[in-house]
């Protein structure tokens, strides 16, 4: 099969003399860098840590539910699980997962700069993260919260004695983490593009980080707040939630859903600004319609903010608002549509190769496209009422989630590993790695939808005996899919030692990143290039190739 | 040395706000306490909260514009600060799209 990898002569290659990575050494030199792509490197470590533990609590689950009653753990402890597993994988690995490790890397390279806007609150970031981590981990270990992820009320201020307090004030410190990094993102490119590089220059990876950026920004401090009211409530009884004293608890889901739907939005764009990279790359074709993938990431994040209500239609809200809501969520699958549109349009007559992260891309495209068009089952009020609450609520935010923004991570994990480490993943297994992840994922979550379709509520540790086939179905995949991510986990570290010498361009990739050493010098550039071509221009690369080629010569 | 402390004088656009302009504004501010104070002795019926929110806002206004220099800041900083006042009233007017219709047609 036809590659456009070019690797250097592995018997004469050589790892640079000098990089970020040995600039320095000592765990100090870490724990108190400023270089963006060190704290990147800091960030990748912690989500994957998070991402281990979130994974084994789903793997509980699934194993709960293999067999119709509660018999592995009690009820509540299944509560707690559920909880855990949902609390740990969003706030602490997806919200973070490609701005803050591949983002946090990328971005400074990708503009022409030696750095993020501001090193020091990048680091400052990490921290909070961290610190957000230790607090999950503690309300974990000191017996766990029970409220679901969404903390709904009056369940989670009035009726629970578990460690809500603990668990709220860890998301709300790695929100203000999610804060920092979406304020370095708008300042770096406001103000530290390189000479040349105009908005529309800009790859689309920056773009879709950009547009993610804005949300970050805008919607993280509403669920600070919100957070911070139920705590409020929690042990001084304000009544903000309590309809006693003049409260609404649904005022508490319009809060939480007003920075979490659009949080939905923080989770899949970064992922779809990966895409976009890949999809060019492996394509050797620019960007199909590239206005129209940047424009519509902006209203990606802007109709994000106009849609939330739709996950309270069955909550009792106004009838002629959910109305309203309702028509807004459609409206957001039009610039998802464009995206999907455009990198099909891209494919067409590209000169595609299938490469691990091309696969994982692959992959992306089409379980997001279920993801989302099983939305707008979501969408319509009346198919709402029957679905929502059911397995096929949990498919559709699985099929988002973890086909979409999942897949998006591994294929920008594989596609700058060389950049970031210098040498390349073995290319065999991790194709087969993509392969067994993409068929894991349609046995563990196909089955769901059907099971939502026919009846059965999420968030119960049993179910009536009829369900069992499709749930045995589905736990069977999830231990394929546990397969599919073991093996990164373990082929990645390998290549750090034993993988093959990448070179600067393994990919004859366009972006600036690909135009320097790999893995890069501390300060990126020696000389901060001038940007005087478009963005995927192939030409452009073909001409200095040769152009560089003949100098040698 | 001395082209980067120009460069640096050039980037900075600093604008010394003179002292009257902060008194001004500190006491305005110390006025609308008392009023806002003042205000709550007297009972208004609906306009209560309306009149409190709306001197806060016209006090959280001066605070942003002068102490916070926004009003003497770029146009970028100024429509960064309107999209935070933007995303907040989509908060609020989308919220109240629910509590004003809850009940229609009930009763």
């Amino acid at each position: 099969m036809s590659t456009i990898v070019s690797l250097p002569d592995q018997a004469t290659a050589k790892l640079p003399a000098k990089s970020y990575l040995n600039q320095e050494y000592g765990l100090m030199s870490w724990l108190l860098t400023g270089d963006h792509k060190r704290i990147a490197i800091l960030y990748m470590i912690s989500i994957s840590f998070f991402f281990v533990i979130g994974g084994v609590l789903a793997g509980l689950i699934r194993l709960e539910l293999l067999t119709p009653p509660s018999d592995l753990m009690a009820t509540d402890t299944y509560n707690k699980v559920f909880s855990m597993h949902g609390i740990i994988m969003v706030f602490l690995f997806l919200v973070p997962s490609v701005p803050a490790t591949i983002g946090n890397f990328l971005i400074p390279l990708m503009v022409g700069a030696r750095d993020l806007a501001f090193p020091k609150i990048n680091l400052l970031s990490w921290y909070l993260y961290v610190g957000g981590g230790i607090f999950v981990l503690s309300a974990m270990v000191l017996g766990g919260v029970d409220t679901g992820w969404t903390f709904t009320t009056p369940l989670s201020t009035h009726y629970l004695n578990t460690h809500v307090v603990t668990a709220a004030m860890g998301i709300f410190l790695a929100g203000f983490s999610s804060i920092f990094t979406g304020l370095n993102f708008i300042v770096t490119v406001h103000r530290m593009r390189c000479p040349g590089m105009t908005w529309f220059r800009l790859p689309l990876f920056v773009w879709g980080h950009y547009a993610t950026s804005i949300i970050m920004i805008l919607g993280t401090p509403v669920l600070a707040i919100t957070l911070v009211l139920v705590a409020l409530e929690r042990t001084m009884s304000i009544g903000v939630f309590d309809p006693t004293k003049g409260g609404d608890p649904l005022l508490f889901q319009h809060l939480f859903w007003f920075y979490s739907h659009p949080a939905v939005y923080i989770m899949i764009l970064p992922g779809m600004a990966v895409i976009s990279e890949v999809i060019s790359t492996f394509s050797r074709k620019r960007v199909f319609g590239y206005t129209a993938v940047a424009f519509s990431s902006v209203a990606i994040a802007v109709f994000g903010f106009l849609v939330w209500e739709h996950h309270m239609f069955i909550m009792g809200v106004s009838q002629y608002s959910a109305l309203v809501f309702s028509l807004m969520t459609m409206l957001v699958a039009v610039p998802s549509a464009i995206k999907i549109f455009n990198w099909s349009m891209t494919l067409y007559k590209g000169s595609i190769t299938f490469e691990t992260p091309m696969l994982y891309a692959f992959g992306f495209i089409g379980l997001f496209t279920i993801g989302g068009l099983t939305g707008i089952f979501l969408a319509t009020l009346g198919m709402d009422i029957h679905l929502t609450e059911t397995y096929f609520i949990v498919a559709h935010f699985h099929f988002v989630m973890v086909g979409g923004m999942l897949m998006a991570y591994l294929a920008g994990v594989h596609f700058w590993w060389p950049k970031m480490t210098g040498r390349m993943y073995p290319e065999a297994i991790s194709k087969t790695a993509a392969v067994i992840t993409f068929i894991g994922f349609i046995v563990t979550f196909f089955p769901q939808f059907l099971l939502g379709y026919l009846g059965m509520p999420r968030r119960y540790a049993a179910y009536p005996a009829d369900f069992q086939v499709l749930n045995v179905f589905s736990t069977a995949g999830a231990s394929i899919l546990g397969i599919g991510y073991m093996l990164p986990m373990l082929y990645l570290p390998w290549s750090l030692i034993y993988g093959q010498i990448a070179g600067n361009n393994p990919w004859q990739a366009t972006g600036l990143e690909w135009q320097i050493q790999s893995p890069p010098l501390t300060e990126n550039f020696v000389e901060i290039p001038i940007m005087d071509h478009e963005a995927y221009d192939y030409e452009w690369l073909a001409n200095k190739t040769q152009h560089e080629v003949q100098t040698v010569g | 040395m001395t082209e980067k402390t120009q460069e640096t004088h050039q980037d900075a656009e600093v604008h010394v706000v003179k002292p009257p302009i902060y008194l001004a504004i500190f006491l305005t501010l110390l006025a609308l306490t008392a009023l806002t104070t003042g205000i709550s002795f007297i009972d208004l019926g609906v306009f209560n909260a309306v009149i409190a929110l709306a001197i806060a806002c016209f006090k959280a206004s001066l605070v942003v514009l002068f102490f916070m220099h926004l009003h003497y800041s770029s146009r970028l900083l100024k429509l960064t600060v309107a999209a935070g006042i933007f995303t907040f009233l989509l908060l609020i007017s989308l919220t109240m799209t629910d509590y004003i219709s809850r009940a229609w047609g009930m009763f």
